[in-house]
């Protein structure tokens, strides 16, 4: 999902950069207001950072016979709604920009628009619309971390169909294309990343199964 | 039964992982799908060159692979000592976590 340095048009990576700063903004008061409001939720929130640490580095293999690399921002998004993202996802991408040359500078409002925004923001509404349908805590956090995973990947495609439509089949053959690159690849990582979000939400609350996992995370039972 | 249910879930992520390597007829040259991308757009535009530059690229494969690894080993060493820490908290019922 990184767009690379350089390869957005100078217009569009205004635009995103406009889109994702008030995000990353209402994010870093929110976790603000998190630590104030329930301090002991600390630790929580740097497993959640961790978490999206370790899976943006690890490229798998896939069976369209490329490399991609899961998002880990479901987990945090879960625990903590999908503001908190904004700010984790980003320090995430600046640090692969910075020091990787993955990604980039000029391309990082559009990343952190794919990475720590839509993909956040779909992971919790499917944990909240799962739930409130009665699904399972594991079932719910499953859906939710996978789909969030492929929704980043089908948002790079979009950004990337938006600035290059294909001269033939315009806007929407290039959706197709850049699709069949990122987001197809992308189904089986989903898949993985939303078992393992799974996994490690058990693990670091010690309460699985229990009704109230997610909730005793995010501070709100003790 | 957490533990039950870890182990499955952990091994189904990691066949789902593996079996692009090993069932034949599967896989490829498993290029990163982020260069493909670049790739393509580089296709659709002929002459494409970007605009912009990394202020600093890793001098070869070796570091950017070190630089992964290192990404990853913080990552998973903050989120195993997080864990570490609330199982044993757990185990001695303090309400800390």
């Amino acid at each position: 999902m990184h767009i690379m340095e350089g390869f957005l048009p100078v217009g569009h990576c205004i635009g995103w950069f406009a889109v994702s700063t008030p995000f990353v903004v209402a994010g870093a008061i929110s976790v603000k207001k998190i630590i104030r409001e329930r301090p002991e939720t600390r630790l929580t929130l740097a497993a959640a950072g961790a978490f999206a640490f370790v899976l943006s580095a690890l490229k798998m293999p896939s069976v369209t016979g490329s490399c991609s690399h899961p998002t880990g921002t479901g987990l945090g998004a879960i625990i903590f709604g999908p503001a908190v993202m904004a700010v984790i996802g980003a320090i995430v991408l600046l640090f692969q920009a910075l020091l990787i040359a993955h990604g980039g500078l000029t391309t990082l409002g559009a990343n952190v628009f794919s990475m720590a925004i839509a993909g956040p923001w779909v992971s919790w509404a499917i944990w909240r619309g799962l739930s409130k349908l009665g699904a399972s805590i594991a079932v719910a956090v499953f859906f939710a971390a996978a789909l969030g995973d492929l929704a980043t990947y089908a948002t790079t495609s979009v950004q990337l169909a938006l600035a290059y439509p294909d001269p033939a089949s315009g806007f929407l053959g290039a959706v197709v294309k850049f699709g069949s690159i990122y987001a197809i690849t992308q189904i089986p990582l989903a898949i993985a990343e939303g078992f393992l979000t799974v996994v490690v939400m058990d693990a670091l609350s010690g309460r699985a199964g229990k009704g109230d996992e997610v909730a005793f995370l995010a501070g709100k039972v003790r | 039964m957490a533990i039950h249910r870890s182990v499955w879930l952990l091994a189904a992520a990691l066949a789902i992982v593996a079996a692009p390597l090993v069932i034949p007829g599967l896989g490829g040259e498993f290029k990163g799908a982020d260069d493909l991308g670049t790739d393509a757009i580089a296709q659709a535009v002929p002459g494409f060159k970007p605009w912009f530059q990394p202020l600093w690229k890793p001098p070869s494969d070796e570091v950017e692979t070190m630089m992964f690894a290192l990404q990853a080993a913080l990552g998973a060493g903050l989120l195993g000592y997080v864990i570490g820490r609330r199982q044993s908290s757990s185990q001695k019922n303090v309400a800390g976590r």
